[in-house]
């Protein structure tokens, strides 16, 4: 049955469906309709909505939880997303597979709470400090809300990481009709099947795909935000520092390959867009806008998952890319990582909006048309003057 | 040592939680924590509390890393972080005995606010509160149980701000249990640690701690030995003080507050879902 829902909605329906069973967060715009949903909705399905006394006992309620078993999530948004970054950190050390939702506003501070932002993407790669491995996924519709939201619970369960779903207020309060399936599937552990003696709860040396055993199961399970040894217990002994940081960072290099996901279209054309989330709906729009107006075709690259940042797969998508543009909510941020995947020649165009407002097509087609001073001059014909928008009324 | 402990009930005790592997521990010679963890192990073990029913959650500092030598569900968080994190787990499985274990900088400090809201939501967990009156595992700072005008490593010319009650704290945020005891009573705290075990809801038993290698040091009091006399000298039991909140010099120790139970929040919440579920067939 179709339904006219927001992002915020799906993103709460996939929760669901795909066995989210406990929710602990702190009210914020523009993430609340998320939390509001699970308080409803939770105590029917037997779980539990706990609202904390701030974001920090928020993800730590949500580790606990998922510690003892439980699918858990979190929703907030950029100062709630900032008092997280510690609780995160122990996501990834103790390696609790839950998912935390950033519905990006703009920063910094309490900056533009009921606006737009995509200010929050480095800050998802980066926020917690130490070397980390991290997943991101970065929605651009109602639908992708669902589906990302599944997907971040399918990646969360097999590599044993949290994973970050990077919304923002245009998605989150965006209202679309869609049918979503009833029914999703995802991946999940199996309970030990051995004793206690023989379980170590970081012993998986080669596939993180193996049994796991939770609190209250009588595996007498350690966790902590200590470096540690296979069995939980910490540890100061650099080799084994090493082991659990290598670790960690297998977890995303050596499954890169099937976690990368995006989609892409018309890449013989010279000029290459890269975008993703609300950004990409504009990109989109640009694309057709100006393939119409001028016949030439421009290809268009979008990531669902923006972080690990599929590098390869980019050096490869942008080969024959002669000029690569870059629309974002921001002041430029996955620009940089896009550069280091073109050569440097090829000029990469950082389209920036910083003022609360979506980026509109138009701004993305000046781009496209703008002529860009290049380290290799391009051929005289591959110049196109740009044109302005403002006159055409189909904009 | 305390892997050689001598065999009969006790030893056994100690052997039922005990992770042999881990030792010899961390801790100074002299500390309290040992003391209380041992008081603690004997209380569990004394109330017929499992390994596989418990679950021991803490948070950063010298209290705080008890857990790790512990042979049952182990929980170390972040710092200041236990409650919130034992919140979750009591939630997801609340047929588990959550203790809280760690420091008064710990508890009181950076998590003082989650110790609040998890008195007033009445959570069923058991906090056992080390107070040594500093941050011992990063060199002896003051912290919010340091008393006014002494000196510590950030208080070179003496603490200017005021120290406060950890059970005035948990009676007026709402627990259940509240009692007090020292690491010289090792009786009457293992007394106290029980009676909080077997309450249900959000129960306090702050444990008065020695850490000679810090606070003794820089208060002039001296070794383990001379801060279990000053212990033994200024505590007075609660039956004999008119006004357990107003004593400033001596430790009243005892029980603090017990107060007829209501039901825990995993009780409240599940009210929560049957009134949920009624609304749907309704
Ligand atoms: C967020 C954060 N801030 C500061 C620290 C440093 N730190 C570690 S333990 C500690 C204080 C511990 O004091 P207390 O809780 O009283 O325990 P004790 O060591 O005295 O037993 C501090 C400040 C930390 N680990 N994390
Ligand atoms: S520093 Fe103090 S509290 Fe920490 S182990 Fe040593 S004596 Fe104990």
């Amino acid at each position: 049955m179709p339904q006219l829902l927001s992002g915020n909605e799906a993103c709460a329906i996939g929760a669901l469906r795909a066995g989210v069973r406990f929710f602990a967060g702190y009210p914020i715009t523009p993430s609340t309709e998320i939390a509001e949903y699970f308080a409803r909705e939770l105590p029917r399905l037997g779980g539990t909505y706990i609202q904390m006394e701030d974001e920090i006992g928020s993800i730590c309620c949500m580790n606990g939880a998922t510690a003892a078993g439980l699918k858990a999530m979190t929703a907030t948004s950029g100062p709630g997303f900032s008092l997280m970054q510690e609780g995160i950190g122990y996501s990834i050390m103790a390696e609790l597979p839950c998912i935390i939702v950033n519905v990006m506003r703009g920063g910094p501070a309490t900056g533009t709470p009921t606006r737009s932002s995509q200010g929050d993407l480095m800050q998802a790669r980066h926020g917690t400090h130490g070397d980390h491995p991290i997943i991101a996924l970065c929605p651009w519709s109602v639908r992708e809300c669902f589906d990302l939201t599944v997907e971040a619970v399918d990646v969360s369960e097999r590599l044993r990481l949290p994973v970050i779903l990077l919304m923002d207020e245009v998605v989150g309060h965006m209202r679309e009709t869609v049918e979503l399936p009833l029914r999703v599937e995802t991946w999940k552990p199996s309970n030990p099947r051995r004793p206690k003696e023989e379980y170590f709860h970081y012993g998986d040396e080669t596939n993180y795909d193996s049994d796991i055993a939770s609190f209250g199961e009588g595996f007498r399970v350690h966790l902590t935000g200590l470096v540690h040894r296979k069995d939980g217990l910490p540890t100061n002994d650099p080799e084994t520092i090493r082991w659990n940081m290598d670790r960690l960072r297998r977890k995303v290099d050596d499954n890169a390959s099937w976690l990368w996901d995006l989609t892409y279209e018309d890449l013989g054309a010279e000029t290459v867009i890269v975008c993703y989330g609300s950004s990409a709906r504009s990109a989109t729009e640009a694309k057709n806008l100006y393939q119409r107006k001028t016949g030439r075709s421009v290809g268009i690259i979008r990531l669902r998952m923006v972080w690990p940042f599929p590098q390869q797969r980019m050096v490869s998508l942008l080969r024959s890319a002669r000029r690569v543009i870059v629309p974002e909510m921001n002041m430029g941020q996955m620009n940089r990582s896009v550069e280091r995947a073109v050569s440097p020649d090829v000029p990469v165009i950082s389209v920036q909006r910083y003022d609360g407002e979506m980026l509109t097509p138009g701004e993305i087609v000046d781009a496209i048309g703008r002529e860009v001073p290049s380290a290799r001059p391009l051929p005289e014909e591959d110049l196109h003057p740009g044109f302005s928008i403002a006159d055409d009324e189909e904009f | 040592m305390l892997h050689e402990c001598p065999p009969g009930p006790v030893g056994d005790f100690l052997d039922r939680f005990r992770l042999d592997e881990r030792f010899p521990h961390i801790l100074c010679p002299g500390c309290g924590i040992g003391t209380a963890m041992g008081t603690m192990v004997r209380s569990l073990a004394e109330l017929g509390i499992g390994e596989d029913e418990l679950c021991v959650v803490s948070g950063i500092g010298c209290s705080s890393r008890v857990p790790g030598y512990m042979d049952t569900d182990t929980f170390h968080t972040l710092h200041g972080r236990a409650i919130p994190a034992a919140t979750g787990v009591k939630q997801a499985k609340p047929e588990l005995t959550l203790v809280v274990y760690g420091g008064d900088g710990d508890i009181m400090a950076i998590g003082g606010n989650h110790f609040i809201h998890a008195a007033r939501r009445n959570m069923d967990i058991t906090v056992f509160v080390v107070n040594n009156r500093t941050y011992a595992m990063t060199g002896g700072q003051y912290s919010p149980t340091t008393p006014t005008h002494e000196k510590a490593a950030t208080a070179p010319f003496g603490n200017c701000e005021r120290s406060f009650d950890i059970c005035f704290m948990a009676r007026a945020s709402g627990a259940m249990f509240v009692a007090r005891s020292t690491t010289y009573h090792v009786a009457h705290l293992k007394k106290m640690m029980k009676l909080a075990l077997t309450k249900t809801g959000f129960s306090v038993v702050e444990i008065v701690s020695q850490c000679p290698t810090l606070y003794g040091r820089h208060q002039r009091i001296g070794d383990g030995v001379k801060m279990l006399q000053w212990f033994r000298d200024n505590s007075v039991d609660v039956s004999k003080v008119e006004d357990p909140w107003q004593e400033q010099e001596r430790f009243v120790i005892g029980v603090l507050h017990d107060r007829e139970e209501v039901p825990p929040y995993t009780a409240l919440y599940q009210r929560v879902r049957e009134a949920a579920q009624q609304a749907d067939s309704a």
